[in-house]
């Protein structure tokens, strides 16, 4: 029940937060107990620990004996306890008559009680009477607490005020309880009290009359409640006030007004939702009341918080689905390949664009197309049966005959058909994918095309190759001859020279003998006879000489000899050489040679037959004037060059490249005035070349000519 | 051409073809010379040990045994050892100079070869050995060492 006011002492009391505590826990426990003997002994334990108190007991009245009782008692002797039972006829008893005062009495020497005591001193507090609202035989006690001085403590003061409060509203029960009004009140009570919603009872004003343990939590603190409990508590009162003055509570409606209320748990400090469901009440007697009963809907709040998360959520997870499927008809619909689902009885539930062309078409195409389409529809429910008979395969793979429904064309198709179970292992679907036939049987025929081309070509290629092979091997047996026959062609002559110069041998030497005498002294006729047949023999002997060479040339088989050796030397040697000649001659012949001329590194034999056969060509084809024979280097080229000049008869321009060739002679009559085979010029190429050398030639016809022969300064050696 | 008085140095020409061989042998001994003659390498090496010349005129193109077989079984012979051996080729090929020389050839001449310049040869052959000789009679008695004088160049 509500208790309002409360005395200073027991304010002052709340002094240290320890007490504070201790007296926090007991005053909880009071209210909540409805066992009276239980307080007292919760009273005088509170007693015993906080004030040392050792010896103290709590004596009630009881309305059936009208006696005084002991209700609990800490320190009491034995007998005592037993024993002890007051009238309350006993007026002239000194507890009696403290019990009906209203102060706390000293006794120095009690009458008593206290077993062993020395403290035989004791202040005897009065119960219950004094907070009686009608003065009442049935509530009433006292408290008796050892002493040793006439000052009472204060806490024993308070100590006994919560108690009166305890003894006289449980007194007050008892007593109602025993009347048959009071017992429907006591039930109502109960009823209100077992309610777990707060309910309030407010007059018109909004002041509060009744309000059960609920709602008492919220709106009321006890007297040493904490500050913070206090404030929630009245803050929690304003907002009540608040709700209810603005509440439209109608007179006419029978409807309870609703409305939400955020109030504050005093003890938790957390935010509570309540819905306040307020109505009028009308008592004939008492007037109008306002009954107002919360409803505590904060779980409530925070579930529907909770559903309209997963709501969101859900909604969220909805719109993705959406997407999903979206995403996926898209991509099936992308797939060029008809993509068909059919259940288990083998109907269509689901295809793709491609899929649809085959097998379906509007109700207003020809004849022959829905023919077509059913017929289409018809292989495929064949086909996806054939796949079911089987039962236990998850995949099936087979060909169909399809056909183009818009043109008629056959449209052969590979189907790869695969079922989907439910988790039951049941049959729910079967997804069947066609892939057209057309391009890969194009594709086939292509590559065996391709193929057979690539066998025809790779038989030509090796025909050809064979072929290139056979010539090969027959131009290498040609190679092969024409060496054989070169290298014959050079034994032949070479063989041949040797016969023709034996023979030749014997006609020199007899020729030679004749002239000499040898066989008797030989006529002047017979003599320029014996020269003719001498002269004609040696220019023979020449040309055999010279061919021998050519062919020794060009058969590669002339040895090269490398020598290091000086220009000068070499010059000097030939001039000598050819010194019976110029002799005969009547020339001027010198030779100018360039101061440092660098040796010259290559076959001097071969250097030194070209310049005998340049100078002795000079010195036969001039008749007047000088020959000159001229050495230099020619640095950039590192090149020697050997130059035979003369001021003899010239060549033409158009017989410069002519001379060079074989058997060339300006003027070859037999009775020629020069002689020689006219295979010299042709042989100082040749060994020019093989020198890796070359010989120029400049002429002016009439004025002379300048042979030049180049050769590298250092021939290397092969 | 040069003769000696008391005796006239001894030629061994060995030639096959005949008519070179006769008229070496005849202009020889227009020039002075005793004159042998052989026609293969078998007779060369007879007519060599049973007359010992003086000199041999030896073609190397000999039948039955040509003329570096000849030539190296004289010269391992030590009765035959100190004879001058004047090889005579038809070939002008550098390689039978060579191997002419390696044979034991003292000298090498090409044909053809006008019996004038045979002799001025053979004469120059027989100065050198004649000189050498006469040296090593001074040292004392040893056999004539190969030379390796030089050749007539073909014309």
């Amino acid at each position: 029940m509500l208790q309002t006011g409360s005395p200073a002492g027991a304010h002052a009391a709340l002094a240290s937060v320890g007490e504070g505590e201790g007296k926090l826990a007991l005053v909880e426990f009071m209210l909540a107990s409805t066992d009276l003997q239980a307080s007292a002994r919760r009273a005088l334990d509170w007693l015993v620990s906080h004030l040392s108190v050792r010896h103290a007991f709590v004596a009630t009245i009881d309305p059936a004996t009208r006696h005084l009782a002991i209700l609990a008692e800490r320190g009491l002797a034995d007998t005592v306890s037993s024993d002890f039972a007051l009238s309350l006829e006993d007026d002239a008893h000194p507890l009696i008559r403290a019990m009906h005062g209203s102060v706390p009495v000293y006794f120095e020497r009690a009458p008593l009680f206290f077993r062993g005591s020395s403290e035989s001193a004791a202040h005897v507090v009065p119960l219950g009477m004094h907070h009686a609202e009608e003065a009442s035989d049935a509530v009433g006690g006292v408290l008796v607490v050892a002493a040793n001085l006439p000052e009472i403590h204060p806490e024993v003061v308070w100590l006994a005020d919560i108690f009166s409060r305890q003894l006289q509203r449980l007194q007050t029960r008892r007593a109602l309880a025993e009347t048959r009004l009071g017992q429907e009140r006591m039930l109502l009570y109960s009823i209100i009290n077992a309610v777990t919603d707060p309910i309030l009872l407010t007059d018109t004003e909004g002041r509060l009359l009744i309000a059960n343990a609920r709602a008492e939590k919220l709106f009321s603190a006890p007297d040493d409640a904490s500050e913070g409990w206090r404030r929630a508590v009245s803050l929690n009162n304003m907002l009540f006030s608040a709700a209810l003055s603005t509440t439209a509570v109608e007179e006419k409606t029978l409807e309870p007004a609703r409305r939400e209320l955020l109030l504050v748990d005093p003890l938790e400090g957390s935010d509570l939702v309540f819905e306040l469901l307020s109505s009028r009440a009308k008592d004939e007697r008492q007037g109008t009341y306002v009954v107002s009963v919360l409803r505590n809907v904060t779980d409530l709040a925070k579930a529907k918080e909770e559903i309209e998360e997963s709501y969101r959520t859900l909604r969220v997870a909805q719109a993705e689905v959406r997407d999903e499927r979206h995403r996926l008809d898209l991509i099936i619909d992308s797939v060029a390949d008809p993509i068909l689902v059919t259940d288990e009885a083998g109907d269509i539930v689901l295809m793709n664009t491609p899929a649809e062309r085959l097998f379906t078409a509007p109700p207003d195409n020809p004849e022959a197309v829905m023919r077509r389409v059913r017929a289409n529809g018809a292989h495929l429910t064949s086909f996806v049966s054939s796949l079911l008979a089987r039962g236990d395969e998850q995949r099936h793979r087979g060909e169909i005959g399809l056909v183009d429904p818009a043109t008629g064309q056959p449209s052969p198709v590979e189907a790869v058909a695969g079922t989907i179970l439910s988790e039951q292992r049941e049959l729910t679907w079967v997804v069947t994918i066609l892939h057209d036939l057309r391009e890969t049987l194009e594709k086939a025929r292509l590559y065996l095309q391709l193929k057979e081309a690539s066998a025809a070509l790779e038989l030509k290629v090796a025909e050809a190759t064979a072929e290139l092979a056979q010539q090969n091997e027959l131009l290498r047996r040609q190679a092969l001859d024409l060496e054989q026959a070169s290298s014959l062609k050079t034994q032949f002559l070479t063989n041949m020279s040797h016969e023709l110069r034996t023979p030749l041998n014997a006609i020199l030497g007899y020729t030679h003998m004749l002239l000499q005498g040898v066989s008797g002294s030989v006529s002047e006729p017979q003599r320029r006879s014996l020269t003719r047949i001498d002269s004609n023999s040696r220019h023979l002997l020449a040309l055999i000489n010279d061919i021998l060479d050519i062919t020794r040339i060009e058969a590669g088989r002339m040895p090269i000899n490398v020598t290091s050796f000086r220009v000068a030397q070499l010059i000097d040697e030939v001039m000598a050489e050819l010194e019976p000649i110029v002799r005969r001659s009547n020339l001027s012949v010198k030779s100018k040679v360039q101061p440092n001329l660098p040796l010259l590194r290559s076959d001097r034999q071969k250097v030194k037959q070209i310049l005998v056969n340049l100078l002795s060509n000079a010195l036969k084809f001039t008749h007047q004037g000088s020959v000159t024979v001229t050495a230099g280097f020619q640095p950039q080229g590192r090149t020697i060059t050997i130059a035979v000049n003369d001021t003899g008869i010239g060549i033409a321009e158009a017989d410069q490249m002519r001379i060079f060739e074989d058997f060339r002679q300006l003027d070859s009559s037999p009775a020629r005035g020069y002689g020689g085979t006219g295979l010299g010029l042709s042989i100082c190429r040749r060994l020019a070349a093989t020198l890796e050398g070359a010989i120029e030639l400049h002429s002016d016809p009439g004025k002379g000519s300048t042979f030049t022969l180049k050769l590298p300064e250092k021939l290397r050696k092969r | 051409m040069a003769t000696e008085a008391r005796e006239q140095p001894l030629v061994l020409v060995v030639e096959d073809y005949q008519d070179a061989r006769e008229m070496y042998s005849e202009y020889l001994r227009y020039a002075g010379f005793r004159v042998a003659e052989a026609s293969n390498g078998f007779e060369a090496i007879e007519q060599a040990s049973a007359l010992v010349p003086d000199i041999i005129l030896m073609d190397l193109a000999l039948p039955r045994m040509d003329g570096w077989e000849a030539t190296r079984r004289l010269k391992e012979d030590d009765r035959t050892r100190h004879i001058p051996i004047v090889a005579l080729t038809g070939h002008a090929l550098s390689g039978h100079a060579e191997s002419a020389t390696k044979a034991g050839c003292d000298a090498f001449v090409t044909k053809p070869c006008l019996p004038d310049a045979l002799v001025a040869e053979i004469t120059k052959m027989l100065e050198m050995c004649r000189k050498l000789r006469a040296a090593a009679a001074g040292r004392g008695n040893t056999p004539i060492p190969r030379s390796g004088a030089g050749r007539t160049r073909r014309d």
